[in-house]
């Protein structure tokens, strides 16, 4: 014994070695839900790391951002100040809004208006498993994540929570291959699984051949998982054809349409009808604030900023034509103006 | 021409054992892991580099020890894991046969060379991806896909980053002994 142990020593070790990690393996997945001290010590030691590495990235992004394209911004808005006229600045204001619409914010007003009590987490790393579709979020059980929430943003399910630790949980993302959630179609009411594929789209199962499903119809949660609140948009359908027995329809995740910094992690779902109206996708928006109190150019334009409607410039026009002819309205004995005048020419009584 | 065929063919009498710093055996397995982790997220086509597994390769193919092969994939591996979603032992089974066979090889071949160095990088990509594809299959009963033209391409773009990989963390050694 000692002889062989000695001649194949090299071999011994391997053998030993994948045995004990075969063991470890069997263990593990016998009791899949016990999370390994191994890797609450891994996880906690590296999520302060990541943190830091992300804390120092956002900031250095955002003083970019914040500082230099806002400092271009504000000289560019001077500039226009002297070019445009209020309506053309409001335009400008707006679009300007628009392109610099900060997610975080969006993220809260989502937040606040969300019937389902939510926290926002920020995604700080990947998971290094091959073709597996998982992300680090910097949020745990210290607050109050629990394995199997969901995970959603203003444009729709992101994933959920697979395994939890006191500072970071594990989220596996909707595209993953072992990903399954009910969903049910916006127009049909079609209900269906929708399942993670590896890439960029995902699939809706279980969708009889018989029933109606439309290209371009959404897909909203159905609840029927108990994990998903009922009413999340899910996605858009973009291929919808006959299969052998079931349809195959493959949709195009809406909650990856604007990348994936910061999430919300759902601990309370809340129910909510499915919108009948078009298009599930509505991303919150900040509007411009309103002009300031004792603005000049605001002020000095009340009639133009409220001709909003046709009724309302032929309202304007008429009044004209009659301060042009002196005419008032609702007076008695005078004679109807002539409306036939156009603005420019004098009146002629 | 002559010289490279002697190379493969007659395997060196004598053999080069390369040392390393303490902390070059942690720091740089551990500096690998963590890329893996988290330039991905912003680079994502980084994310075929399978730099713990190149590491592995590496290490096992310099101290020529199939003893330290095993230790060294067993150890790497099991990092890798406990930083994964998946099973604790999976990459760790895989890289242990990594180690061993690359440090077994590597009594055989002149490891230095970089010709070599490719051709191993690229075996053992391949072999590491396919045997995981395997362990997956047959012990969790997961349904993984496994292409084995994308994997000859990603195993071909992770050999050309070994070769020069390799020449850094030449840099590294402390000796170089003859045994």
């Amino acid at each position: 014994m000692e002889f062989f142990l000695n001649r194949y020593r090299n071999l011994t070790v391997l053998l030993l070695a994948i045995l004990a990690q075969l063991v470890l393996l069997a263990y593990q997945v016998k009791s899949n839900q016990d999370v390994r001290l191994i890797r609450v010590w891994a996880v906690t030691a590296v999520t302060p790391m990541a943190r830091v590495i992300e804390t120092g990235r956002g900031g250095l992004s955002h003083f970019f951002s914040d500082y230099f394209v806002l400092l271009d911004a504000r000289e560019e808005n001077k500039r226009m100040k002297k070019e445009l006229d209020r309506i053309q600045m409001d335009n400008q204001y707006l679009r300007a809004e628009l392109s610099t619409a900060d997610r975080a914010r969006s993220l809260a007003i989502f937040q606040a208006h969300s019937p389902s009590k939510t926290i926002a987490a920020h995604i700080i790393g990947n998971t290094t498993s091959s073709g597996a579709r998982v992300v680090l979020v910097d949020r745990g059980s210290n607050s109050g994540i629990e394995n199997g929430t969901a995970v959603i943003n203003p444009d729709g399910i992101v994933g959920k929570v697979i395994r939890v630790y006191a500072t970071a949980s594990w989220v596996l993302l909707v595209t993953d291959p072992t990903f399954a959630a009910g969903v049910i179609s916006q127009k049909n009411r079609v209900h269906g699984t929708l399942k993670g594929q590896g890439n960029s789209t995902v699939i809706i199962n279980d969708v009889q051949n018989e029933q109606k499903v439309e290209q371009g119809e959404w897909f909203y949660t159905s609840g029927d998982d108990r994990i998903f609140p009922k009413g999340l948009p899910a996605g858009e359908a973009t291929v919808v054809r006959a299969g052998k027995t079931h349809k195959e329809i493959y949709v195009t995740p809406s909650g990856f349409q604007n990348g994936l910094e910061e999430v919300l992690i759902v601990l309370e779902g809340v129910h909510v009808s499915i919108p009948d109206g078009p298009g599930g996708n509505q991303p919150v928006r900040l509007l411009a604030p309103p002009p300031p109190e004792g603005d000049p150019a605001a002020a000095s334009t009340p009639a133009q900023s409220g001709l909003s409607t046709d009724a309302d410039r032929l309202i304007e026009r008429y009044r004209k034509i009659g301060d042009a002819q002196k005419h008032v309205y609702g007076g008695r004995g005078s004679v109807a103006p002539n409306y036939n005048l156009t603005l420019e020419q004098p009146a002629n009584p | 021409m002559s010289e490279f065929s002697q190379e493969f063919n007659e395997p060196s009498q004598k053999t080069r054992i390369s040392k390393f710093n303490i902390a070059a055996i942690v720091g740089i397995p551990l500096a690998a892991i963590l890329f893996q982790v988290y330039v991905p997220r912003f680079i994502p086509y980084l994310r075929f580099l399978e730099l713990p597994l190149l590491v592995t390769v590496y290490f096992a193919l310099m101290r020529r020890s199939p003893m330290a092969g095993v230790l060294f994939g067993a150890g790497i591996g099991l990092a890798q894991d406990s930083l994964s979603n998946s099973y604790l032992g999976m990459f760790g089974i895989v890289k242990t046969l990594v180690g061993y066979f690359a440090a077994s090889v590597s009594q055989r071949f002149d490891v230095e060379n970089s010709v070599v160095r490719l051709v191993l990088g690229f075996f053992f990509f391949f072999f590491h991806q396919f045997f995981y594809w395997v362990l997956s299959r047959a012990l969790l009963g997961e349904a993984l896909d496994f292409e084995p033209q994308q994997t000859m391409v990603v195993a071909v773009l992770n050999a050309a980053v070994a070769v020069p990989l390799y020449h850094i963390l030449d840099k590294l050694k402390v000796t170089g002994q003859f045994v």
